[in-house]
């Protein structure tokens, strides 16, 4: 990540349909080289944030600069740097692998030279080459996402949107686009703005991750700080044995620890923190409870995100 | 202006238009039955007219004004019966080519494109609005202009062979003829083509704004009417100042239309 240079500014940034207020006052800083991470559900104001922030869409209010430039006022300079995969193909059937591809390279100003070149790349890299000269209709609709994705990062751009990137793939393929957005960012230097609903996918990709809500921003930053801040605490999950239940419910009582019997053979001891796991185990032990098996469950950026929404919805 | 996003957008909406079936029979068969089978059986009417139908042909040719009954003079019954349908009656006929060729291509070019869902990665590319608009409005007024010049001339060959036996030389084209071909074909097509766009920001499918874009038809049905009827004869004047007449209407249609396709406002209405 190139630190300190700004990718995304966005101030306040509003837009209204009617009386429908689709984004209310989004403020943040994407960081050049930055996967942000975009999470909400459906409805929840990402689609329109993309499209404000590739000038396709005008905001009603507020102010927004992206790669230094205005949206709203230099949108088809901006679009030259941005590469934007909409949350569906948005592909014609009637033309094959190639052409949507070389109408991309066209439209895009890459080089005439350099389009067949670029083409045979990222028909590789998403394992199209085989079918490229097919028409798209007969594509599956993995193949659609995988072509659309191809189009997406055909001209190079230096900030990529993904609405949804894996939606429709495989887990293979979702692999596939995991190592593409690492490649992207912590190889050549690009900034992801990932929309998802897929909460592990952020965890695992995303240095920053923004939960939005109908068209508010309720949350922002990393996914560790997140689950931390706002998820359950640790919990630590044991496998005793069933004639031992009472006597391992007893001793984790006496430590202070309320037990939830997850069954009849299983404990969950919630509000652990790492350091507790040595004195339960030892003081397990020491009343002579046999323990198969110890497994701390971390708070995830699930339970921050669940945790929010359920927070912000009451 | 970026001519090479413009040339790219016509490219592939004629290549996807060439594609579909959907859209290719009108755009085949229409200009096939007016421009080629219905001259070609319109020359053999004289031989299928009685004395009686020719009698009335003079009563029709008795209305023309005098600058376009000229031709007609030291011809036989069954010569002005031809010159009058080929050279006349199936002018207004002609229109529709262009006409129908432009909307049926925007429908599929504008709410089809909304209907596959494909519009939005087209917003995304970085093109103004109106070099999008153009690029999208070029290729169906191209095509438009291509057919009707190609039907121009396939029109030409059919009505001079199939009327040989009775005309004996080359008849056709006529400068009426001329001036429709290159001053209201491209106009009617404009006029087709706006008005299909202009649909096309209204309705969700290719269908409807083919149906509600067929409007613009109409007026040339009237023309028809005007025609066989005395009421209205295309005279070389007449010819011009219709094209004006439409030239004008489609700047001012071509304006709205033009601000119809803005990105913001299609987003917000989708």
């Amino acid at each position: 990540m190139r630190m300190g240079t700004v990718a995304i500014r966005a101030d306040e940034l509003c837009r209204r349909f009617g009386n429908a207020v689709a984004l209310g006052g989004l403020s943040l800083v994407v960081e050049t080289g930055e996967v942000f991470g975009f999470l909400g559900h459906n409805g929840a104001g990402k689609t329109t944030t993309v499209r404000l922030l590739n000038g396709v869409l005008a905001p009603s209010s507020g102010s927004v600069t992206v790669l230094g430039l205005n949206p709203a006022r230099e949108g088809a300079r901006l679009r030259l740097r941005t590469g934007v995969l909409t949350e569906t193909p948005a592909l014609d059937g009637r033309l094959t692998a190639r052409e949507a591809l070389a109408f991309a390279g066209e439209m895009f100003g890459v080089d005439p030279r350099e389009v067949p070149r670029r083409i045979a790349a990222v028909l590789d890299e998403f394992g199209l080459a085989e079918r490229a000269d097919e028409r798209v209709s007969r594509y599956s609709k993995g193949m659609r996402q995988r072509l659309a994705l191809a189009r997406a990062i055909l001209h190079g751009p230096e900030l990529v949107f993904l609405d949804e990137p894996t939606g429709g793939l495989d887990p293979v393929a979702r692999l596939g686009v995991h190592a593409l957005v690492r490649r992207l960012a912590r190889g050549e230097g690009r900034t992801v703005f990932l929309c998802t609903h897929d909460l592990a996918e952020a965890q695992a990709l995303c240095d920053r991750v923004a939960v939005l809500q109908n068209g508010e921003l309720i949350a922002l930053g990393t996914p560790a700080e997140l689950a931390a801040r706002l998820g359950q605490r640790s919990a630590l999950e044991l496998e005793v044995a069933v004639d031992q239940m009472p006597a391992a419910q007893a001793a984790l009582g006496a430590m202070g620890f309320d037990v939830a019997l997850d069954a009849a053979d299983h404990i969950m001891v919630p509000g652990v923190e790492r350091r507790d796991i040595p004195s339960i185990v030892a003081r397990l032990a020491s009343e002579g409870v046999l323990l198969y098996r110890i497994a701390p469950c971390e708070a995830t950026l699930e339970d921050a995100y669940l945790a929010l929404v359920a927070g912000s919805d009451r | 202006m970026n001519r090479r996003a413009i040339g790219a957008l016509v490219m592939r909406d004629l290549r996807v238009v060439a594609r579909s079936r959907l859209v290719l029979i009108p755009l085949i068969t229409v200009p096939v039955i007016l421009l080629v089978v219905l001259p070609g059986l319109a020359a053999l009417a004289p031989s299928l007219f009685g004395p009686e139908e020719l009698r009335e042909l003079q009563g029709l040719l008795d209305k023309m004004p005098p600058a376009l009954i000229a031709p007609f003079a030291g011809q036989s019954p069954e010569q002005q019966l031809v010159l009058l349908i080929l050279g006349y009656l199936f002018a207004p006929l002609y229109l529709i080519v262009p006409v129908m060729v432009a909307s049926v291509i925007a429908a599929d070019s504008f709410a089809g494109e909304r209907e596959r869902r494909t519009l939005e990665a087209l917003l995304y590319t970085p093109t103004t609005d109106a070099e999008l608009v153009l690029g999208k409005m070029l290729a169906p007024w191209l095509a438009a202009v291509a057919v009707a010049w190609g039907g121009f001339a396939a029109y030409a060959v059919v009505a001079n062979v199939a009327a040989w036996p009775i005309m004996g030389r080359i008849f056709f084209p006529t400068a009426l003829w001329w001036l429709l071909v290159l001053w209201v074909a491209p106009a009617v097509a404009a006029l087709g083509l706006g008005v299909t766009v202009l649909v096309s920001a209204r309705v969700q499918t290719f269908q409807e704004a083919y149906q509600l874009g067929g409007v613009v038809v109409l007026p040339l049905v009237l023309l028809i009417v005007g025609q066989a009827t005395g009421v209205l004869f295309l005279s070389p004047e007449v010819v011009l100042a219709l094209g004006a007449g439409v030239w004008l209407l489609n700047a001012v249609l071509l304006r709205v239309a033009i601000r119809s396709f803005r990105r913001g406002e299609i987003l917000a209405r989708s």
